[in-house]
């Protein structure tokens, strides 16, 4: 222990460090303006939404290494016939990425009424794929397979189910959009705000488009 | 200043009772208010646990009170078999996820991370009360688990929301262990006692315990990314927001896995699927398949489940030691009046052990069927994670070496931290050896080991922090002279409990037995039986000095002052209980690292990080004194 | 108040230490082949175990004895930040520590568990279900008779659902207490009809689940005739602690001998053994 304790000459310091420094005024951390700077403040939208993300990200692979650990667990494993209407709604889901795409690049060209539009747009085509879904569920169970009928049906009701909510909540973020998006912003940090949320929802959008095309190859590539 | 002041707020100070202390959008509320529910929750555990001693040993013995309460549990007023395995099992569920879980970073990372950056509340306000109040539900649900198993009436009603609800078992809850391990969990009823309604509850507490906590960790990232104020670097972050930095992350990969576990569980139990329940199964003498009580199942994998537990299971134990070892470094320092040290090395170690703690859950299963030469990968990582938890150690004796030591019950409670978690942490040499796991796997030795290390230290960290902070939260100081008696009493009673556990489990005692009355080579150990009961009993006596203490000290305590332990910290920069947004409409500015403690030359003894006049020798930290 | 503190710490540590090495409370004494290796290995673990942690609880109560504020002006901590040479050196140390010990802990694992049941093994079903045990014997004939979960009927005793169809099975016998040779490996095979069970003799020195779904075998030796008692090790419902049977280890004859007895003779037989061999007494 005698070495803590023995005097030697300073070493040069090289940036921030734990220990001694000189005071810095401006240090090195965040702009720490905390709530009063736009541009920290948009980004935690969007920082909140990616650190979001890999959570949703670590609940799909667990259902996936289960889906992947099951189908060779046992010999009971029937595969699916896949619902053509899946393919259609991939489309709307594809489709709807696109139009919302849109509406982002309105509202950072300041177009309030085009981005309105085509956050209706965005609605709409959500809301049609999570009715064609529901119509592929109808068709299955119409075939009499069902949630329990064998380990294939069951991880596609809830692969499609907890996709389904998740867009769900996607829904309900892009009709908080448009409930803003008829209010005057001028200020900087109201635009930047608002700019950042549309910038949050829109990642999220694309994720659970994605998300989709995973699942939609998982379920009927690896069976 | 007002001007900025102005707007700055995101939410103005709210004036109702019910925004100000029910509905808060404050840390600092929301903080109090996950610390009062691991307070009562950490209070029904420590009575379950008072209850599997005095059932262990004083066997014959009546307890009319439970009569009363659980009549078809505990006839006689002695408690059945399956009732003390439901006490095994909400005795673990509660303390690891409603105690452990909130306490030490819901509770007072949520008070104190936004303090210790300079920023003025968490990043997502709303996200965070909904966070704690998600996880209030959550442990209601725990809670109706006893009421349905434990009430025939209420048992028959919730048979309404299904057949696999049917709860009225007696007991006080789900058989299943803490772990819930499938197919026992799975199957239901016909598994028998405390596998009906209360399992079911089991389940779905869990897994809205996951999405509080997930809520939770997403503000905790975010706010440390993006809210330091000016001159808060990282490496001049105290070592609790490390900490709880590195706790959310882990939560926040982990969680989730649990919840798909859960959510397939669920499944299994209330919608016949076979995620974890194998083919040909015989239970209760029925044959799956034979009987509409007994669907039809085939081909699951019951290590499905453990694997997907455990994924979560493990980094669980460092959520909830993370916390503490922070908490810990940092009233080290402030008491031992020294710098942190190695605060570099303490953050890689933090780190490491985050990592490590996600490749090591196989650990808990070298037993359970896997594959055996996964074991030996495991085997030898999980030896690893003892490195920087020596570290760390290491660290610790090195901060209290050479400083001026000032005994206060939270330095005493951290140097007990210390010393436990050498204790406990240490036979994590024996368990991580596949070789050894064999005898010892489920033995005494692992209930002594887990509980001296993630459950004791982590309480032991989560007193100092208590003793430590409560003058910031309350403005008035805990009573030293009840927190000392606190202290050594608790201190060697939880030696005199769990040391002894070791031994039993070398002997070979089984955990989770309700009685060890049938095994002629455990007649050995009664006595150190009897010992651990009596050293349980008394030990959790004293925990009401502590209940106490906490509640008196809130109306009663001596006042503190701004800075009453002379430390560093920025929460140390503001008023003791802070205003509202934290630093009244000024954010500080921070010139130094966290732990500037007996800096030569300087006028005091130590140089808080705002402290634009302080000179502090120029260095990389790692030379001596001038 | 440290210096109070260092001697409860001290004598913890103390009493810590004695409990561990005192004889009184230690393994049972062990019965197979891989049990010296087992019991080596855990001493040298806790004897590691045990230095370390003696080590670190001195240093914590002479830390707390030795350096405490006296209130003095100008009497202030010495002032560092730490020392990379030290955080070097013990990094470097406990990783060596720790490394070994965990290749060094591999070689009783690698025996049991890498390697199948050696050649000749003497192979016994067992077949949890919940609250007991059921061990199936080959019979006279050494072949196991055909079982299917569907003839599994606890109420005819037919505890592990053998098919009478089957010639090999005709000869075979069901018991609750496990029998095998003594100095003859042993082969068992392990399944469960509902739950989550585990395997666990004290004196065997191993655990192994046993898991619905699977049939997991294992491998080890006996080298002492005697009787020893058998438990559940994994939470597997309400009477899991009454979940118990015995292992008897018998002379090569004499277990050939109930080998080749029918059903009915075969548990009268054992039920005899269970009475002529007492239990261990340590």
């Amino acid at each position: 222990m005698a070495t803590m304790v023995t005097t030697r000459p300073p070493i040069t310091k090289k940036g921030a460090g734990p220990g001694p420094g000189m005071p810095e005024p401006n240090g090195n951390g965040s702009k720490g303006d905390g709530f009063r700077d736009p541009q920290s403040h948009g980004n935690r939208y969007r920082i909140g939404m990616w650190v979001g993300l890999a959570s949703v990200t670590m609940m799909f692979t667990s259902l996936s290494s289960a889906y992947i650990v099951r189908s060779s667990s046992a010999n009971d494993w029937v595969p699916l016939p896949m619902p053509r209407v899946l393919l259609a709604s991939t489309v709307l889901l594809i489709a709807s990425s696109v139009t919302l795409e849109f509406a982002r690049r309105k509202l950072k060209a300041a177009l309030t009424k085009e981005y309105a539009k085509w956050l209706v747009a965005t609605v709409v085509l959500g809301l049609a794929f999570l009715a064609l879904q529901l119509f592929a569920w109808r068709q299955l169970t119409a075939q009499g397979i069902y949630v329990s009928s064998h380990p294939h049906s069951s991880f596609f009701y809830l692969l499609t189910g907890a996709h389904a909510v998740h867009l769900a909540g996607g829904l309900l973020g892009l009709g908080f959009l448009w409930l803003r998006s008829g209010r005057i912003a001028n200020e900087a940090l109201q635009l930047e705000k608002r700019q950042a949320s549309a910038d949050a929802v829109t990642i999220y959008w694309h994720f659970m488009d994605a998300l989709w095309i995973y699942l939609f190859l998982l379920l009927f590539l690896w069976r | 200043m007002s001007e900025t002041h102005e707007g700055v707020h995101r939410h103005p100070a709210p004036t109702g009772f019910i925004r100000k202390y029910i509905f808060s959008l404050d840390h600092k509320v929301i903080g109090i208010q996950y610390i009062l529910l691991a307070l009562a929750a950490v209070a029904v555990g420590m009575v379950m646990s008072l209850l599997m001693r005095l059932n262990l040993s004083w066997p014959g013995t009546s307890w009319p009170i439970l009569e009363t309460l659980f009549p078809t549990g505990a006839p006689g007023g002695i408690m059945t078999p399956e009732f003390y395995l439901s006490l095994v099992t909400m005795h673990g569920t509660i303390m690891v996820f409603f105690v452990l879980t909130t306490a030490p970073q819901g509770g007072f990372g949520n008070y104190f991370l936004p303090i210790q950056i300079g920023a003025e509340d968490m990043a997502f306000p709303v996200l965070n009360m909904m966070s704690f109040w998600v996880t209030f539900v959550g442990f209601i649900v725990i809670l109706m688990a006893i009421v349905v198993e434990g009430n025939q009436a209420i048992g028959a009603w919730f048979a309404n929301l299904g057949p696999s609800f049917a709860g009225g078992s007696g007991t006080v809850g789900p058989i299943g262990g803490w772990t819930g391990y499938a197919p026992l969990s799975a199957l239901g009823k016909i598994a028998g006692p405390g596998q009906g309604g209360g399992m079911n509850l089991w389940v779905i507490s869990i897994a809205i315990f996951c999405v509080g906590s997930l809520l939770g960790a997403l503000n905790f990232i975010t706010t440390l990314l993006n809210m330091r104020t000016k001159g808060m670097s990282l490496m001049r972050m105290p070592l609790t927001c490390w900490a709880w930095f590195t706790t959310a992350v882990l939560a926040l990969l982990s969680f989730p896995v649990l919840l798909g576990g859960g959510i397939l569980l669920l499944l299994d139990r209330i919608a016949g699927t076979s995620f974890f329940i194998p083919g040909g199964l015989y239970v209760s003498g029925l044959l799956s398949g034979s009987n509409p009580n007994f669907p039809l199942h085939t081909g699951g994998s019951p290590i499905l489940w453990q694997h997907l537990f455990w994924f979560f299971g493990h980094p669980e134990v460092y959520i909830a030691i993370l916390p503490g070892m922070g908490a810990t470094s940092h009233i080290l320092a402030t008491f031992a009046r020294k710098p942190v040290f190695g605060y570099r090395a303490m953050v890689f170690a933090i780190f490491a052990i985050g990592l490590l703690g996600f490749l090591v859950w196989g650990h808990h299963m070298f037993i359970s069927g896997m594959s055996p030469y996964s074991a030996v990968a495991f085997s030898i990582l999980t030896l690893s994670i003892g490195v920087p938890s020596a570290v760390k150690t290491f660290n610790w004796l090195g901060t209290l070496w050479n400083s001026r030591i000032r005994f206060t019950t939270a330095m005493l409670f951290a140097l007990g931290f210390v010393s436990l978690f050498v204790a406990g942490g240490i036979t994590g040499l024996v368990l991580g050896q596949s070789s050894l796991d064999l005898a010892m796997h489920d033995s005494y030795f692992v209930t002594a080991h887990f509980h001296l290390v993630m459950g004791v230290a982590s309480i032991f960290g989560m007193f100092a922090a208590t003793y430590f902070w409560f003058p910031k939260m309350f403005g008035r100081l805990m009573s030293e002279g009840i927190g000392r008696i606190h202290f050594w009493i608790t201190f060697i009673g939880v030696y005199a409990i769990f040391v002894p556990m070791h031994v039993m489990g070398i002997r070979g005692m089984p955990r989770r037995f309700s009685s060890f009355a049938e095994y002629d080579f455990l007649r050995n150990v009664d006595p150190l039986v009897l010992l651990v009961s009596v050293a349980a009993v008394l030990t959790i006596a004293v925990q009401l000095l502590f209940y106490f203490n906490f509640f008196w000290s809130i109306f009663k305590g001596e006042k503190a002052g701004d800075n009453p332990w002379e430390a560093t910290t920025l929460e140390w920069n503001t008023t003791s209980p802070p205003p509202h947004d934290n630093f009244a409409g000024v954010l500080p500015t921070v010139y130094h690292g966290p732990y500037e403690f007996a800096v030569p030359g300087a006028p005091k003894d130590f140089v808080m990080q705002t402290d634009i006049e302080a000179e502090v020798p120029s260095g990389n930290g790692h030379n001596g004194h001038h | 108040m440290g210096r109070v503190l260092a001697v409860i710490i001290w004598i913890i540590t103390l009493l810590s230490v004695a409990l561990f090495f005192s004889d009184k409370w230690w393994f049972v004494e062990p019965i197979s082949a891989h049990a010296p290796a087992y019991d080596r290995q855990f001493l040298i673990t806790i004897l590691v175990v045990g230095i370390a942690f003696t080590a670190a609880q001195v240093g914590l109560g002479w830390a707390v004895w030795k350096f405490r504020d006296t209130g003095k002006p100008g009497d202030r901590s010495v002032y560092s930040h730490g020392s990379n040479r030290l955080e070097v050196l013990w990094t470097v140390i406990t990783a060596v520590i720790f490394i070994s010990l965990a290749i060094m802990g591999q070689s009783v694992w690698a025996s049991l568990r890498l390697h199948d049941a050696p050649a000749g093994s003497y192979t016994v079903e067992a077949v949890a279900q919940q609250f007991q045990w059921n061990f199936h014997y080959a019979g006279a004939d050494n072949k196991f008779g055909r079982t299917h979960p569907s003839l599994i009927d606890d109420g005819t005793l037919n505890f592990i659902g053998l098919d009478p169809e089957d010639p090999s099975g005709r000869d075979d016998s069901v018991t609750a207490a496990l029998a095998i040779p003594v100095n003859r490996p042993v082969e068992l095979r392990l399944r469960s009809k509902d739950v989550i069970h585990n395997f666990w003799v004290p004196q065997l020195r191993f655990k192994q689940d046993l898991v619905p779904g699977m049939e997991i075998k294992v491998h080890f030796q006996a080298n002492k005739v005697g009787k020893y008692e058998l438990a559940c090790a994994e939470l597997c419902g309400q009477l899991h602690f009454k979940m118990k049977s015995y292992m008897l280890v018998l002379p090569e004859d004499e277990l050939a001998a109930l080998q080749v007895l029918p059903q009915e003779q075969f548990q009268a037989r054992i039920a005899e053994l269970l009475n002529k061999y007492p239990l261990p007494t340590n």
